[in-house]
Protein backbone atom coordinates (compact mmCIF):
# COMPACT_ATOMS: atom_id res chain seq x y z
CA UNK A 1 0.00 0.00 0.00
CA UNK A 2 2.89 2.35 0.51
CA UNK A 3 6.37 2.28 -0.89
CA UNK A 4 9.13 4.22 -2.46
CA UNK A 5 7.56 3.64 -5.90
CA UNK A 6 4.54 5.86 -5.15
CA UNK A 7 4.82 9.32 -6.70
CA UNK A 8 3.75 12.26 -4.56
CA UNK A 9 2.41 15.44 -6.12
CA UNK A 10 4.71 17.68 -4.10
CA UNK A 11 7.58 17.21 -1.67
CA UNK A 12 8.49 20.22 0.46
CA UNK A 13 11.84 20.44 2.22
CA UNK A 14 11.53 22.53 5.38
CA UNK A 15 8.66 23.08 7.84
CA UNK A 16 9.26 26.74 8.66
CA UNK A 17 6.86 29.61 7.90
CA UNK A 18 7.20 29.22 4.11
CA UNK A 19 7.11 25.41 3.93
CA UNK A 20 4.12 25.17 6.25
CA UNK A 21 2.06 27.82 4.44
CA UNK A 22 2.83 26.27 1.03
CA UNK A 23 1.90 22.79 2.32
CA UNK A 24 -1.40 24.08 3.64
CA UNK A 25 -2.41 25.64 0.30
CA UNK A 26 -1.39 22.59 -1.73
CA UNK A 27 -3.01 20.06 0.64
CA UNK A 28 -6.23 22.08 0.85
CA UNK A 29 -6.43 22.02 -2.95
CA UNK A 30 -6.56 18.22 -2.73
CA UNK A 31 -3.03 17.35 -3.79
CA UNK A 32 -0.79 14.87 -1.99
CA UNK A 33 2.08 16.64 -0.33
CA UNK A 34 4.77 15.51 2.05
CA UNK A 35 6.84 17.89 4.20
CA UNK A 36 10.33 16.85 5.28
CA UNK A 37 12.08 18.64 8.14
CA UNK A 38 15.20 18.12 10.24
CA UNK A 39 13.67 19.31 13.48
CA UNK A 40 11.46 17.24 15.80
CA UNK A 41 8.60 19.77 15.55
CA UNK A 42 7.34 22.22 12.89
CA UNK A 43 8.01 25.97 13.00
CA UNK A 44 11.49 26.42 11.51
CA UNK A 45 14.05 28.48 13.41
CA UNK A 46 11.83 31.52 14.02
CA UNK A 47 9.09 29.42 15.63
CA UNK A 48 11.32 26.70 17.03
CA UNK A 49 9.66 24.88 19.93
CA UNK A 50 6.58 27.13 19.56
CA UNK A 51 4.15 24.34 20.47
CA UNK A 52 5.70 24.15 23.93
CA UNK A 53 6.35 27.88 24.42
CA UNK A 54 3.15 29.26 22.86
CA UNK A 55 4.59 32.79 23.15
CA UNK A 56 3.90 33.93 19.59
CA UNK A 57 0.25 33.82 18.55
CA UNK A 58 1.04 33.99 14.85
CA UNK A 59 3.47 31.07 15.11
CA UNK A 60 1.08 28.98 17.19
CA UNK A 61 -1.69 29.58 14.63
CA UNK A 62 0.56 28.76 11.66
CA UNK A 63 1.79 25.51 13.22
CA UNK A 64 -1.78 24.62 14.22
CA UNK A 65 -3.03 25.09 10.64
CA UNK A 66 -0.15 23.00 9.32
CA UNK A 67 -0.79 20.21 11.83
CA UNK A 68 -4.47 20.06 10.92
CA UNK A 69 -4.09 20.13 7.12
CA UNK A 70 -3.77 16.91 5.12
CA UNK A 71 -0.06 17.26 4.38
CA UNK A 72 2.09 14.31 5.48
CA UNK A 73 4.92 15.30 7.75
CA UNK A 74 8.32 13.63 8.22
CA UNK A 75 10.15 15.27 11.16
CA UNK A 76 13.77 14.51 12.14
CA UNK A 77 14.50 13.64 8.52
CA UNK A 78 17.44 14.90 6.45
CA UNK A 79 17.43 15.41 2.70
CA UNK A 80 20.83 14.38 1.33
CA UNK A 81 20.47 14.08 -2.44
CA UNK A 82 18.18 15.20 -5.27
CA UNK A 83 17.91 13.57 -8.66
CA UNK A 84 15.63 14.24 -11.64
CA UNK A 85 13.42 11.22 -12.43
CA UNK A 86 14.35 9.15 -15.48
CA UNK A 87 11.07 10.22 -17.13
CA UNK A 88 12.37 13.79 -17.08
CA UNK A 89 9.32 14.92 -15.09
CA UNK A 90 9.70 15.17 -11.35
CA UNK A 91 12.31 14.44 -8.73
CA UNK A 92 13.62 11.63 -6.58
CA UNK A 93 14.45 12.90 -3.09
CA UNK A 94 16.86 10.91 -0.96
CA UNK A 95 16.20 11.12 2.75
CA UNK A 96 17.57 9.76 6.01
CA UNK A 97 16.13 9.55 9.48
CA UNK A 98 15.89 7.15 12.42
CA UNK A 99 18.98 5.34 11.18
CA UNK A 100 17.56 4.59 7.73
CA UNK A 101 18.06 5.97 4.24
CA UNK A 102 15.16 5.96 1.79
CA UNK A 103 13.69 7.96 -1.06
CA UNK A 104 10.43 9.51 -2.14
CA UNK A 105 9.46 10.63 -5.63
CA UNK A 106 7.40 13.64 -6.58
CA UNK A 107 6.18 15.60 -9.56
CA UNK A 108 7.22 18.91 -8.03
CA UNK A 109 9.87 19.65 -5.45
CA UNK A 110 9.78 22.76 -3.27
CA UNK A 111 12.80 23.89 -1.27
CA UNK A 112 11.78 25.95 1.77
CA UNK A 113 15.05 25.67 3.66
CA UNK A 114 15.18 29.22 4.96
CA UNK A 115 18.20 31.21 6.05
CA UNK A 116 21.15 30.97 8.41
CA UNK A 117 23.58 33.43 9.94
CA UNK A 118 26.40 34.71 7.78
CA UNK A 119 29.55 33.26 9.38
CA UNK A 120 31.93 35.75 11.03
CA UNK A 121 35.52 34.53 10.68
CA UNK A 122 37.77 36.15 13.30
CA UNK A 123 40.78 34.95 15.31
CA UNK A 124 39.88 31.86 17.39
CA UNK A 125 36.17 31.95 16.61
CA UNK A 126 36.20 28.15 16.89
CA UNK A 127 36.68 28.24 20.68
CA UNK A 128 33.95 26.79 22.89
CA UNK A 129 32.09 29.84 24.20
CA UNK A 130 31.94 31.61 20.85
CA UNK A 131 28.47 31.17 19.35
CA UNK A 132 26.20 32.97 16.94
CA UNK A 133 23.62 35.40 18.32
CA UNK A 134 20.91 33.31 16.67
CA UNK A 135 22.29 30.22 18.41
CA UNK A 136 22.12 31.97 21.79
CA UNK A 137 18.57 33.06 21.01
CA UNK A 138 17.59 29.46 20.25
CA UNK A 139 19.03 28.46 23.66
CA UNK A 140 16.93 31.17 25.27
CA UNK A 141 13.78 30.28 23.34
CA UNK A 142 13.92 26.51 23.69
CA UNK A 143 15.75 26.04 26.97
CA UNK A 144 15.47 29.37 28.86
CA UNK A 145 19.24 29.15 28.93
CA UNK A 146 21.42 32.27 29.19
CA UNK A 147 25.13 33.04 29.55
CA UNK A 148 26.07 32.72 33.23
CA UNK A 149 28.21 35.87 33.28
CA UNK A 150 28.11 39.20 31.42
CA UNK A 151 28.27 38.44 27.70
CA UNK A 152 30.00 40.24 24.82
CA UNK A 153 28.09 40.57 21.57
CA UNK A 154 29.68 41.61 18.27
CA UNK A 155 28.11 42.41 14.94
CA UNK A 156 25.25 44.31 13.37
CA UNK A 157 21.60 43.97 12.52
CA UNK A 158 18.21 43.73 14.19
CA UNK A 159 18.84 40.28 15.71
CA UNK A 160 21.55 41.32 18.23
CA UNK A 161 19.27 44.15 19.45
CA UNK A 162 16.32 41.80 19.88
CA UNK A 163 18.43 39.17 21.63
CA UNK A 164 19.93 41.70 24.05
CA UNK A 165 16.44 42.91 25.02
CA UNK A 166 15.26 39.32 25.52
CA UNK A 167 18.39 38.50 27.50
CA UNK A 168 17.93 41.43 29.89
CA UNK A 169 14.28 40.51 30.35
CA UNK A 170 15.32 36.99 31.37
CA UNK A 171 17.88 38.08 33.93
CA UNK A 172 20.97 38.03 31.71
CA UNK A 173 23.74 40.63 31.76
CA UNK A 174 25.60 42.30 28.89
CA UNK A 175 29.26 43.32 29.18
CA UNK A 176 29.28 45.22 25.90
CA UNK A 177 27.96 45.40 22.35
CA UNK A 178 30.60 45.77 19.65
CA UNK A 179 28.48 47.45 16.98
CA UNK A 180 30.22 46.89 13.64
CA UNK A 181 27.59 48.52 11.41
CA UNK A 182 29.18 51.20 9.23
CA UNK A 183 28.53 54.87 9.96
CA UNK A 184 25.95 56.81 7.99
CA UNK A 185 23.10 54.34 8.47
CA UNK A 186 20.44 57.02 8.61
CA UNK A 187 21.78 58.76 5.51
CA UNK A 188 21.79 55.47 3.58
CA UNK A 189 18.33 54.42 4.65
CA UNK A 190 16.40 57.67 5.03
CA UNK A 191 14.88 57.61 1.55
CA UNK A 192 13.61 54.08 2.26
CA UNK A 193 12.08 54.94 5.62
CA UNK A 194 8.63 56.04 4.42
CA UNK A 195 7.88 52.90 2.36
CA UNK A 196 9.27 50.81 5.21
CA UNK A 197 6.93 52.52 7.68
CA UNK A 198 4.01 51.85 5.33
CA UNK A 199 5.10 48.20 5.16
CA UNK A 200 5.39 47.59 8.89
CA UNK A 201 5.38 50.65 11.15
CA UNK A 202 4.76 48.47 14.20
CA UNK A 203 7.88 46.43 13.49
CA UNK A 204 10.02 49.52 13.02
CA UNK A 205 8.65 51.07 16.18
CA UNK A 206 9.48 47.85 18.00
CA UNK A 207 13.06 48.14 16.73
CA UNK A 208 13.31 51.71 18.06
CA UNK A 209 11.89 50.46 21.36
CA UNK A 210 14.66 47.85 21.64
CA UNK A 211 17.31 50.53 21.18
CA UNK A 212 15.67 52.76 23.77
CA UNK A 213 15.43 49.91 26.26
CA UNK A 214 19.10 49.00 25.79
CA UNK A 215 20.12 52.63 26.30
CA UNK A 216 17.93 52.85 29.40
CA UNK A 217 19.47 49.65 30.76
CA UNK A 218 22.92 51.22 30.33
CA UNK A 219 24.26 48.64 27.88
CA UNK A 220 27.73 49.75 26.81
CA UNK A 221 27.87 50.11 23.02
CA UNK A 222 31.21 50.33 21.20
CA UNK A 223 30.40 51.87 17.82
CA UNK A 224 32.94 51.18 15.10
CA UNK A 225 34.85 48.46 16.98
CA UNK A 226 37.39 46.64 14.79
CA UNK A 227 40.02 43.87 15.09
CA UNK A 228 37.69 41.78 17.23
CA UNK A 229 39.24 38.54 18.37
CA UNK A 230 38.66 35.71 20.80
CA UNK A 231 41.37 34.34 23.09
CA UNK A 232 41.64 30.96 24.76
CA UNK A 233 42.37 30.19 28.38
CA UNK A 234 45.85 28.96 29.31
CA UNK A 235 45.21 25.32 28.43
CA UNK A 236 43.88 26.32 25.03
CA UNK A 237 40.44 25.05 25.92
CA UNK A 238 37.66 27.60 26.00
CA UNK A 239 37.10 31.30 25.41
CA UNK A 240 38.56 33.47 28.16
CA UNK A 241 38.97 36.91 26.67
CA UNK A 242 37.69 39.16 23.91
CA UNK A 243 39.86 41.93 22.50
CA UNK A 244 39.12 44.71 20.01
CA UNK A 245 40.13 48.18 18.87
CA UNK A 246 37.70 50.95 19.78
CA UNK A 247 36.66 53.78 17.45
CA UNK A 248 39.59 55.89 18.72
CA UNK A 249 41.99 53.09 17.78
CA UNK A 250 42.76 52.02 21.35
CA UNK A 251 43.32 48.34 21.97
CA UNK A 252 40.96 46.92 24.60
CA UNK A 253 40.50 43.53 26.19
CA UNK A 254 38.03 42.00 28.60
CA UNK A 255 37.53 38.67 30.30
CA UNK A 256 34.46 36.70 29.29
CA UNK A 257 33.36 33.12 28.75
CA UNK A 258 30.77 33.86 26.05
CA UNK A 259 31.12 35.91 22.85
CA UNK A 260 28.20 36.04 20.43
CA UNK A 261 28.58 36.94 16.75
CA UNK A 262 26.13 38.10 14.08
CA UNK A 263 26.69 39.49 10.59
CA UNK A 264 23.23 39.18 9.03
CA UNK A 265 21.56 36.28 7.24
CA UNK A 266 22.21 34.20 4.14
CA UNK A 267 19.68 32.12 2.19
CA UNK A 268 20.35 28.36 2.39
CA UNK A 269 21.29 27.48 -1.19
CA UNK A 270 23.07 24.15 -0.81
CA UNK A 271 20.39 22.00 -2.49
CA UNK A 272 19.70 24.39 -5.36
CA UNK A 273 23.46 24.71 -5.98
CA UNK A 274 23.95 20.93 -5.81
CA UNK A 275 21.54 20.39 -8.72
CA UNK A 276 23.01 23.23 -10.76
CA UNK A 277 20.24 25.83 -10.59
CA UNK A 278 21.26 29.28 -11.81
CA UNK A 279 21.92 31.76 -8.98
CA UNK A 280 22.10 35.54 -8.95
CA UNK A 281 24.30 37.75 -6.81
CA UNK A 282 22.05 39.99 -4.72
CA UNK A 283 24.15 43.08 -4.08
CA UNK A 284 21.85 44.68 -1.47
CA UNK A 285 21.96 41.55 0.72
CA UNK A 286 25.47 40.41 -0.17
CA UNK A 287 24.41 36.89 -1.03
CA UNK A 288 23.69 34.45 -3.82
CA UNK A 289 20.05 33.51 -4.31
CA UNK A 290 18.48 31.14 -6.83
CA UNK A 291 17.23 32.76 -10.04
CA UNK A 292 13.44 32.35 -9.91
CA UNK A 293 10.51 33.04 -12.21
CA UNK A 294 7.43 34.95 -11.01
CA UNK A 295 6.09 31.75 -9.37
CA UNK A 296 9.29 30.76 -7.60
CA UNK A 297 10.45 28.12 -10.09
CA UNK A 298 14.22 27.77 -10.49
CA UNK A 299 16.08 27.29 -13.78
CA UNK A 300 15.42 23.53 -13.34
CA UNK A 301 11.94 22.30 -14.31
CA UNK A 302 9.60 21.40 -11.46
CA UNK A 303 12.01 22.64 -8.79
CA UNK A 304 10.75 25.62 -6.78
CA UNK A 305 12.30 27.70 -3.99
CA UNK A 306 10.33 29.78 -1.51
CA UNK A 307 10.67 31.71 1.76
CA UNK A 308 13.91 33.26 2.97
CA UNK A 309 15.78 30.76 0.77
CA UNK A 310 14.66 32.94 -2.15
CA UNK A 311 16.12 36.07 -0.50
CA UNK A 312 15.89 37.39 3.05
CA UNK A 313 12.49 38.94 3.84
CA UNK A 314 11.45 37.81 7.32
CA UNK A 315 8.88 35.32 8.61
CA UNK A 316 5.76 37.19 7.49
CA UNK A 317 7.18 37.62 3.99
CA UNK A 318 8.09 33.91 4.00
CA UNK A 319 4.47 32.99 4.74
CA UNK A 320 3.32 35.09 1.77
CA UNK A 321 6.04 33.67 -0.48
CA UNK A 322 5.00 30.16 0.55
CA UNK A 323 1.40 30.81 -0.48
CA UNK A 324 2.42 32.44 -3.75
CA UNK A 325 4.76 29.60 -4.70
CA UNK A 326 2.05 27.09 -3.78
CA UNK A 327 -0.30 28.76 -6.27
CA UNK A 328 2.37 28.50 -8.95
CA UNK A 329 2.76 24.81 -8.13
CA UNK A 330 -1.02 24.26 -8.29
CA UNK A 331 -1.11 25.87 -11.75
CA UNK A 332 1.61 23.50 -12.92
CA UNK A 333 -0.05 20.45 -11.37
CA UNK A 334 -3.51 21.19 -12.77
CA UNK A 335 -2.29 22.16 -16.20
CA UNK A 336 -3.99 24.65 -18.52
CA UNK A 337 -7.28 22.72 -18.92
CA UNK A 338 -8.70 23.80 -15.60
CA UNK A 339 -9.22 27.38 -16.56
CA UNK A 340 -11.68 28.31 -13.84
CA UNK A 341 -9.35 27.30 -11.05
CA UNK A 342 -6.47 28.97 -12.88
CA UNK A 343 -8.20 32.34 -13.12
CA UNK A 344 -8.91 32.15 -9.43
CA UNK A 345 -5.25 31.33 -8.68
CA UNK A 346 -4.03 34.19 -10.86
CA UNK A 347 -6.22 36.63 -8.97
CA UNK A 348 -5.11 35.30 -5.55
CA UNK A 349 -1.50 35.52 -6.69
CA UNK A 350 -1.87 39.15 -7.69
CA UNK A 351 -3.26 40.01 -4.26
CA UNK A 352 -0.35 38.22 -2.53
CA UNK A 353 2.23 39.84 -4.83
CA UNK A 354 0.96 43.30 -3.96
CA UNK A 355 1.13 42.58 -0.22
CA UNK A 356 4.56 40.98 -0.54
CA UNK A 357 6.06 43.86 -2.54
CA UNK A 358 4.77 46.29 0.07
CA UNK A 359 6.11 44.22 2.97
CA UNK A 360 9.57 43.83 1.42
CA UNK A 361 10.13 47.60 1.73
CA UNK A 362 10.84 46.90 5.40
CA UNK A 363 13.69 44.60 4.34
CA UNK A 364 15.08 47.15 1.86
CA UNK A 365 15.32 49.63 4.73
CA UNK A 366 17.07 47.09 7.00
CA UNK A 367 19.47 46.15 4.17
CA UNK A 368 20.45 49.81 3.75
CA UNK A 369 20.81 50.36 7.50
CA UNK A 370 22.95 47.23 7.93
CA UNK A 371 24.69 46.70 4.58
CA UNK A 372 26.38 43.31 4.03
CA UNK A 373 29.87 43.32 5.57
CA UNK A 374 32.99 42.57 3.57
CA UNK A 375 35.57 39.93 4.32
CA UNK A 376 38.74 41.88 3.43
CA UNK A 377 39.80 42.56 7.00
CA UNK A 378 40.17 38.85 7.80
CA UNK A 379 43.81 38.16 8.67
CA UNK A 380 45.84 35.36 7.09
CA UNK A 381 45.92 33.35 10.31
CA UNK A 382 42.11 33.25 10.72
CA UNK A 383 40.41 29.89 10.12
CA UNK A 384 37.89 30.36 7.31
CA UNK A 385 36.93 26.70 6.90
CA UNK A 386 36.17 25.44 10.40
CA UNK A 387 35.69 21.81 9.34
CA UNK A 388 38.93 21.31 7.38
CA UNK A 389 40.81 23.99 9.36
CA UNK A 390 41.87 26.07 6.37
CA UNK A 391 43.18 29.57 7.07
CA UNK A 392 42.61 32.72 5.01
CA UNK A 393 46.34 32.87 4.19
CA UNK A 394 46.24 29.35 2.72
CA UNK A 395 43.34 30.39 0.51
CA UNK A 396 45.08 33.59 -0.60
CA UNK A 397 48.23 31.61 -1.45
CA UNK A 398 46.25 29.06 -3.47
CA UNK A 399 44.38 31.82 -5.31
CA UNK A 400 47.77 33.32 -6.28
CA UNK A 401 49.26 29.95 -7.17
CA UNK A 402 46.42 28.84 -9.48
CA UNK A 403 45.56 31.97 -11.44
CA UNK A 404 43.30 30.13 -13.90
CA UNK A 405 41.15 28.39 -11.30
CA UNK A 406 37.82 29.51 -9.87
CA UNK A 407 36.46 28.90 -6.35
CA UNK A 408 35.95 25.19 -7.21
CA UNK A 409 39.66 24.85 -7.97
CA UNK A 410 40.60 26.53 -4.68
CA UNK A 411 38.21 24.18 -2.87
CA UNK A 412 39.92 21.12 -4.38
CA UNK A 413 43.44 22.46 -3.74
CA UNK A 414 42.90 23.47 -0.12
CA UNK A 415 39.94 21.27 1.01
CA UNK A 416 38.15 24.49 2.02
CA UNK A 417 34.45 23.60 1.95
CA UNK A 418 34.93 19.82 1.83
CA UNK A 419 34.06 19.12 5.47
CA UNK A 420 30.88 18.07 7.23
CA UNK A 421 29.14 21.46 6.92
CA UNK A 422 29.50 21.27 3.12
CA UNK A 423 30.84 24.79 2.81
CA UNK A 424 27.95 26.52 4.55
CA UNK A 425 30.42 28.16 6.97
CA UNK A 426 33.17 29.07 4.47
CA UNK A 427 31.62 29.34 0.98
CA UNK A 428 30.63 32.96 1.39
CA UNK A 429 34.03 33.94 2.86
CA UNK A 430 36.00 32.07 0.20
CA UNK A 431 34.02 33.80 -2.57
CA UNK A 432 34.71 37.19 -0.93
CA UNK A 433 38.43 36.56 -0.47
CA UNK A 434 38.65 35.26 -4.03
CA UNK A 435 36.84 38.28 -5.51
CA UNK A 436 39.15 40.72 -3.69
CA UNK A 437 42.32 38.85 -4.63
CA UNK A 438 41.40 38.73 -8.32
CA UNK A 439 39.83 42.19 -8.40
CA UNK A 440 36.55 40.74 -9.65
CA UNK A 441 32.94 41.19 -8.62
CA UNK A 442 31.17 38.51 -6.58
CA UNK A 443 28.71 38.06 -9.44
CA UNK A 444 31.61 37.11 -11.74
CA UNK A 445 33.31 34.88 -9.20
CA UNK A 446 30.28 32.83 -8.10
CA UNK A 447 30.39 30.31 -5.30
CA UNK A 448 31.74 26.77 -5.28
CA UNK A 449 29.55 23.80 -6.16
CA UNK A 450 27.93 21.60 -3.51
CA UNK A 451 28.35 17.84 -3.83
CA UNK A 452 26.07 15.15 -2.43
CA UNK A 453 25.47 14.07 0.21
CA UNK A 454 24.03 17.51 1.00
CA UNK A 455 23.77 16.32 4.62
CA UNK A 456 26.22 13.77 6.08
CA UNK A 457 25.07 10.19 5.87
CA UNK A 458 26.53 7.20 7.69
CA UNK A 459 27.44 4.00 5.85
CA UNK A 460 25.06 2.17 8.19
CA UNK A 461 22.24 4.42 6.98
CA UNK A 462 23.32 4.16 3.35
CA UNK A 463 23.31 0.36 3.59
CA UNK A 464 19.55 0.43 4.29
CA UNK A 465 18.79 2.23 1.00
CA UNK A 466 16.42 0.15 -1.09
CA UNK A 467 15.75 -2.35 1.69
CA UNK A 468 11.96 -2.61 2.22
CA UNK A 469 11.04 -0.17 4.91
CA UNK A 470 8.53 -0.29 7.72
CA UNK A 471 5.49 1.88 6.98
CA UNK A 472 6.07 5.39 8.26
CA UNK A 473 3.22 6.86 10.24
CA UNK A 474 3.23 10.10 8.28
CA UNK A 475 2.69 8.31 4.96
CA UNK A 476 -0.67 6.83 5.87
CA UNK A 477 -2.92 9.85 5.80
CA UNK A 478 -4.90 9.00 2.69
CA UNK A 479 -4.27 5.27 2.48
CA UNK A 480 -7.11 3.56 4.29
CA UNK B 1 29.35 29.17 30.36
CA UNK B 2 25.53 28.98 30.26
CA UNK B 3 22.93 28.45 32.96
CA UNK B 4 19.17 27.80 33.07
CA UNK B 5 16.36 29.19 35.12
CA UNK B 6 14.53 26.12 36.39
CA UNK B 7 10.83 26.33 35.73
CA UNK B 8 8.08 25.07 38.03
CA UNK B 9 6.42 21.84 36.85
CA UNK B 10 9.12 20.99 34.39
CA UNK B 11 10.19 17.43 33.82
CA UNK B 12 13.83 16.83 34.66
CA UNK B 13 15.87 13.67 34.32
CA UNK B 14 19.44 12.50 33.86
CA UNK B 15 21.24 11.62 30.68
CA UNK B 16 24.66 10.04 30.54
CA UNK B 17 27.51 12.24 29.24
CA UNK B 18 30.74 10.28 28.81
CA UNK B 19 29.45 7.88 31.43
CA UNK B 20 28.54 10.55 34.02
CA UNK B 21 24.95 11.48 34.85
CA UNK B 22 24.03 15.09 34.00
CA UNK B 23 20.71 16.84 34.49
CA UNK B 24 18.51 17.48 31.46
CA UNK B 25 15.06 18.96 30.99
CA UNK B 26 12.28 17.73 28.77
CA UNK B 27 12.24 19.28 25.31
CA UNK B 28 15.76 20.71 25.33
CA UNK B 29 18.59 19.63 23.06
CA UNK B 30 21.76 17.74 23.88
CA UNK B 31 23.64 20.92 22.85
CA UNK B 32 21.91 22.91 25.59
CA UNK B 33 23.08 20.34 28.16
CA UNK B 34 26.64 20.45 26.76
CA UNK B 35 26.88 24.24 27.12
CA UNK B 36 26.40 24.01 30.88
CA UNK B 37 28.58 20.90 31.36
CA UNK B 38 32.33 21.66 31.57
CA UNK B 39 34.47 21.32 29.53
CA UNK B 40 31.58 22.23 27.18
CA UNK B 41 32.90 20.74 23.93
CA UNK B 42 31.23 18.09 21.75
CA UNK B 43 34.28 16.80 19.92
CA UNK B 44 37.90 17.29 19.05
CA UNK B 45 38.72 17.86 15.39
CA UNK B 46 40.41 15.13 13.41
CA UNK B 47 43.03 17.54 12.03
CA UNK B 48 44.46 19.59 14.93
CA UNK B 49 42.59 17.98 17.81
CA UNK B 50 41.13 21.35 18.82
CA UNK B 51 37.94 21.37 20.88
CA UNK B 52 34.63 22.33 19.27
CA UNK B 53 31.36 23.16 20.97
CA UNK B 54 27.84 24.06 19.76
CA UNK B 55 28.06 27.18 17.57
CA UNK B 56 25.03 27.74 15.33
CA UNK B 57 22.42 25.70 17.29
CA UNK B 58 20.42 25.13 14.08
CA UNK B 59 22.13 22.25 12.35
CA UNK B 60 24.21 24.06 9.72
CA UNK B 61 27.75 24.16 11.18
CA UNK B 62 28.20 20.52 12.33
CA UNK B 63 30.54 21.56 15.15
CA UNK B 64 28.45 19.82 17.83
CA UNK B 65 28.50 16.38 16.22
CA UNK B 66 28.92 13.60 18.81
CA UNK B 67 27.68 10.08 19.51
CA UNK B 68 24.15 9.70 20.83
CA UNK B 69 23.24 6.11 21.66
CA UNK B 70 26.02 5.01 19.36
CA UNK B 71 24.91 7.10 16.37
CA UNK B 72 26.81 10.19 15.25
CA UNK B 73 24.45 13.17 15.45
CA UNK B 74 24.28 16.92 15.78
CA UNK B 75 23.74 17.72 19.46
CA UNK B 76 21.76 20.87 18.57
CA UNK B 77 19.20 18.88 16.55
CA UNK B 78 18.81 16.05 19.06
CA UNK B 79 16.25 16.32 21.85
CA UNK B 80 17.17 14.67 25.16
CA UNK B 81 15.41 11.50 26.34
CA UNK B 82 15.74 9.79 29.74
CA UNK B 83 18.62 7.31 29.75
CA UNK B 84 20.24 8.74 26.63
CA UNK B 85 23.93 7.82 26.30
CA UNK B 86 25.95 10.75 24.95
CA UNK B 87 29.67 10.44 24.19
CA UNK B 88 32.04 13.22 23.12
CA UNK B 89 34.27 12.43 20.15
CA UNK B 90 37.97 12.19 20.93
CA UNK B 91 39.19 13.34 17.53
CA UNK B 92 42.58 12.45 16.10
CA UNK B 93 44.48 9.59 17.69
CA UNK B 94 48.20 9.90 17.02
CA UNK B 95 50.04 6.60 16.69
CA UNK B 96 53.82 6.27 17.11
Amino acid sequence: MEGAERIWDVIIIGAGPAGMSAAEVIANAGFRVIVVDEQPAPGGQIWRGIERRKDDAEGVAAVGRFRSCDASYLPETRMWQLEPLESGQGWRVYLAGAGRAFWRECRILLLATGAYERPSPLPDWTLPGVLTVGGAQILLKTSLQIPDEPVWIAGAGPLPLLYMVQLLKNGGRIAGYLDTSPKGGLRRSLSLLWPALRADWRGLLRGLGWQARLRFAGVRVWRGATDISAQADSNGGSLREVSFRDAAGRHRRARTSVLLLHRGLLPVTDASRAVGCAHDWVESQGCFAPKLDEWGMTSRDDLFVTGDGAGIGGADAAVLRGRLTALGILLRLRGPEEMVASTDYLHQADVIRTRLARLLHRQHFIDALYPPPGIDDVGDDVLVCRCEEVRAGTLRAAIAEFPDGGPDEIKIRTRCGMGACQGRQCGDALAGIFATARGKSMADVGIFRVRPPIRPLSFTELATLGVPEPIAKGDLNDDI
Amino acid sequence: MFRVETQPNEMAFDISLDGHPVGAREGETVAAVLLRSPPFHARRTTISGSRRAPFCMMGVCFECVLDVDGIRQRACMTVVRPGMQVARIAGVVKVG
